[in-house]
C-alpha cells in the first residue's frame, strides 16, 4: 500500500490540537509531525485533521426497504459527511433481532465506504414481549442493544434485559417514548400543533420514559444510552442522574439542536420526525446539554425515505429526516462551541459509548488505526438534495447554507473522500 | 393531483380527514384551492357563513361577546370562526373542559373559562360544537351525559341568555347533548339560518374565484 501523507492541517483529537501532517502506512498512522512526506499528498492546508466521527443511530433501511436506502449508500454518505463508523439501527425488515440478521448487514458492509457497525433489538421482532438472543449477538461483537423506532414499554422486560445486559458488556440504548401518552400524535404537542389542528406528541412522553429508565440504571446497575434526547425535561433529568453517579449517557440530533416545532406550519412533511421538532426552549436546552457534557455525542438518527412516502398528508407521511451529509456542518456553526468540543461530540465521546474506541475516534497518533476525517471549518456550500450521496431526499436543510465542509476522509488508510468527492 | 390541474380546472374543492391537505394541494397545483375542512385545522366558508349569519341580525360584530362551547380542541369550525370573529372585532370566549381545549392556546386572541353558567348572562352569541361520541371512550369525559349537565345548553341554561342573545351550531346537533331540542327550536336560534347561508355564501366564494368576481 502506498505512503499517504495528509499535509497542512490542524490535528484535533482528544489529546489537544497542534499543527501537524499526518503519514499513513499499511492503513496505520505511521508519523505525525511537521515537513513530512510520502508517495501521494493530500491537501488538509486551512483544515482540521480529526478522528473520523463515529455515528451511534443511522438507519441503514437494508434489508427490507432497499427503495429508501442501501448499507453502500448511507455508509457513502457517511464517509462524505466524514464518518468512518456508523451504527446501523435495528428497525429493518427482518429486524436485526438474531446472529444471522446481524451477519448479514456486517456483510453488507464490507468494502463499504465506511465502518459498519449493528445494534441488536432488545426483543424479538422488536415487539416488546420477549428478550432477543443478545448474548448470540454480542458474540459477534454488537455492543449496543435498542428496539429504536420504538421504546420497550414493559418496565419490567426493561429491567430484565438490564440486568441480562450487564453479564454481557454491553450498552442498551432506549428510544424514550411512552407510547400512551404519544398515541396518534405527528408533532410535538403545544402552541403550534394546536394551532395547525395536528394531533400532538406531549414533552412529557419522552420524559416520563427517561425518568423511569434512570430508576432502572440505578436499579441494575447497567449502563443505559439515551437516545435523540429532543425535550429541555429530558436534559435536565439526564444531568441529575449524571450528578448522582447514575451509569448513563445520551445523544442528541442534528435536527434538535437547529429546528423548531414553527417548521411543521409548512405542512411539509420532511419535517416529520420522531421525536418531534420541539420549542425553541429545547432547542437551547439540547444546546446547553451538549456544551456541559449532559449530552455526550452528536447522533444523526438519519431516517432516509423515498419522495413518494413524504408526498401524504402530514398525518400520513413516515416520520424521519436524512442527517448523514449535513450533522458535522451543523455542529461547527449552530452550537457555538471550540472545533475541539465538537469533534468530541461527534467522533471519540460517541465511539467510546459504541465501544468502538480501539479502532475509531481515538488519537492521532503513530501506531494507531489511520481512520481520519478532514474538514474546512470555513467552507461554505448549499444543501442540495438531490446532489447528497442517499438514495432518498428527506432533508429538511434543502437550500440552507451551511459552513464546514468535509474535504477528505480516510478508513484504515484508504482514501474514501478526496476533495468532497466519494471514492467508492 | 398534477393531473387533475393538467386538465384545466380553475379551482379545487378539497375537504380533507388529515390537517393541511388543502394545503399541500395548493403547493402542488396552479388551480384555486378552496378548503372545505381540514382535520382539525380550519373550516373557512362555514366561518364566512357565520359571519354572514351573525350580520344578518346584527349590524358589525365588533365588540360583540361570542361564547364556543363544546369540543374545541377536535374543532376546525371553532379554529377558523375564533379567526374569522377576532378579526372582525368581536371578543370570543372558549367554554369547554380542558380536555376539550387544545393543549396550548398561546396566540389566541381569546378568554378560556370552564364555567358555562358563568359565560352565558354575559354573552350575545353562544355558538354550541358538535359533541362527538368517541370522546368518552378516549378518557376526554367521563359520560356524555356528565357533558351535558356540566356544558349541554338545555332550556334551564337558555334562560340565562339575554333576550337578544343569538344561538348558533355548525350541524349536525347532537340534539339533546350539546343542545337541547327545545333550544335549537327557539327563535333565537339561527341554526337553519346558518344552512341556508351557506349556499349563499359558498356560491359567493366560487363567483370570486371562478365567476365574473375573478379579474
Ligand atoms: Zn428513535
Amino acid at each position: 500500500m502506498k505512503e499517504l501523507v495528509v499535509k497542512g492541517g490542524t490535528v484535533v483529537d482528544a489529546t489537544g490540537s497542534r499543527r501537524a501532517d499526518v503519514l499513513i502506512r499499511n492503513g496505520a498512522v505511521a508519523g505525525v509531525g511537521e515537513g513530512l512526506d510520502g508517495e501521494r499528498v493530500l491537501d488538509a492546508s486551512g483544515c482540521i485533521v480529526a478522528p473520523g466521527l463515529v455515528d451511534l443511530h443511522a438507519h441503514l433501511r437494508q434489508p427490507g426497504r432497499e427503495e429508501a436506502e442501501t448499507v453502500e449508500t448511507a455508509a457513502r454518505a457517511a464517509a462524505l459527511g466524514g464518518y468512518t463508523a456508523v451504527v446501523a439501527m435495528p428497525n429493518t425488515d427482518p429486524p436485526i433481532d438474531s446472529a444471522a440478521v446481524v451477519r448479514e448487514v456486517l456483510d453488507l458492509g464490507t468494502g463499504a465506504a465506511c465502518d459498519v457497525r449493528v445494534a441488536g433489538a432488545i426483543t424479538v421482532g422488536r415487539r416488546g414481549d420477549q428478550l432477543a438472543p443478545m448474548a448470540e449477538m454480542a458474540a459477534m461483537g454488537v455492543r449496543l442493544f435498542t428496539d429504536d423506532g420504538s421504546g420497550v414499554q414493559d418496565a419490567r422486560l426493561m429491567r430484565r434485559a438490564l440486568e441480562y445486559a450487564s453479564a454481557l458488556g454491553v450498552t442498551l440504548a432506549q428510544h424514550c417514548e411512552d407510547e400512551a401518552l404519544a398515541a396518534g400524535g405527528h408533532m410535538h404537542e403545544g402552541e403550534w400543533s394546536s394551532r395547525l389542528g395536528i394531533p400532538g406528541i406531549p414533552a412529557a412522553a419522552e420524559e416520563v420514559m427517561v425518568a423511569r429508565d434512570i430508576a432502572l440504571a440505578r436499579l441494575t446497575g447497567a449502563p443505559v444510552h439515551f437516545l435523540h434526547l429532543s425535550t429541555a425535561g429530558a436534559v435536565e433529568l439526564v444531568r441529575l442522574a449524571k450528578a448522582a453517579g447514575v451509569p448513563v449517557t445520551a445523544e442528541a440530533a442534528p435536527h434538535h439542536f437547529t429546528l423548531t416545532h414553527a417548521e411543521v406550519a409548512s405542512y411539509d412533511p420532511v419535517f416529520k420526525v420522531n421525536p418531534p421538532l420541539r420549542t425553541e426552549a429545547d432547542v437551547a436546552a439540547v444546546k446547553a446539554g451538549l456544551a456541559d457534557g449532559t449530552l455526550d455525542a452528536v447522533a444523526t438518527d438519519h431516517a432516509p425515505h423515498p419522495q413518494e412516502d413524504k408526498e401524504e398528508p402530514f398525518d400520513q407521511a413516515p416520520p424521519g429526516m436524512l442527517g448523514l451529509e449535513t450533522a458535522l456542518p451543523l455542529a461547527l456553526t449552530e452550537l457555538d462551541l471550540p472545533v475541539e468540543r465538537v469533534v468530541a461530540l461527534l467522533s471519540w465521546q460517541p465511539a467510546h459509548i459504541a465501544a468502538l474506541d480501539g479502532e475509531h475516534g481515538g488519537p492521532v497518533v503513530e501506531g494507531r488505526p489511520a481512520n481520519l476525517c478532514v474538514f474546512d471549518p470555513a467552507e461554505a456550500w448549499v444543501v442540495e438534495p438531490e446532489r447528497l450521496a442517499s438514495r432518498s431526499r428527506n432533508t429538511p436543510y434543502a437550500g440552507r447554507k451551511l459552513t464546514g465542509r468535509v474535504r477528505h476522509t480516510i478508513l484504515r488508510g484508504e482514501p474514501v473522500v478526496v476533495d468532497g468527492e466519494a471514492q467508492r | 393531483m398534477q393531473t387533475i390541474d393538467a386538465m384545466g380546472v380553475d379551482a379545487i374543492i378539497v375537504r380533507h380527514a388529515s390537517a393541511g391537505v388543502p394545503w399541500q394541494v395548493a403547493s402542488w397545483v396552479d388551480a384555486s384551492v378552496i378548503n372545505a375542512g381540514d382535520g382539525w385545522h380550519e373550516h373557512p366558508t362555514q366561518a364566512l357563513l357565520d359571519c354572514y349569519t351573525i350580520r344578518e341580525r346584527v349590524s358589525s360584530l365588533a365588540g360583540l361577546r361570542i361564547a364556543i362551547v363544546g369540543d374545541v380542541k377536535h374543532s376546525r369550525v371553532a379554529r377558523s370562526d375564533v379567526l374569522a370573529f377576532t378579526a372582525l372585532g368581536a371578543d370570543v370566549t372558549l367554554v369547554a373542559p380542558p380536555t376539550l381545549l387544545p393543549p396550548s392556546l398561546a396566540g389566541w386572541p381569546v378568554e378560556v373559562s370552564h364555567d358555562v353558567d358563568d359565560v352565558l348572562p354575559k354573552t350575545d352569541v353562544v355558538y354550541l360544537l358538535r359533541m362527538q361520541r368517541e370522546r368518552q371512550t378516549e378518557a376526554l369525559l367521563p359520560s356524555l351525559r356528565e357533558y351535558t349537565a356540566r356544558f349541554g345548553l338545555t332550556r334551564e341554561r337558555a334562560r340565562l341568555l339575554a333576550d337578544d342573545a343569538l344561538v348558533m351550531h355548525p350541524g349536525p346537533m347532537n340534539r339533546g347533548v350539546e343542545i337541547a331540542a327545545e333550544v335549537a327550536d327557539l327563535p333565537r336560534s339561527v341554526i337553519t339560518r346558518q344552512v341556508a347561508n351557506g349556499v349563499a355564501v359558498r356560491m359567493a366564494v366560487l363567483f370570486l374565484l371562478l365567476g365574473a368576481g375573478r379579474r
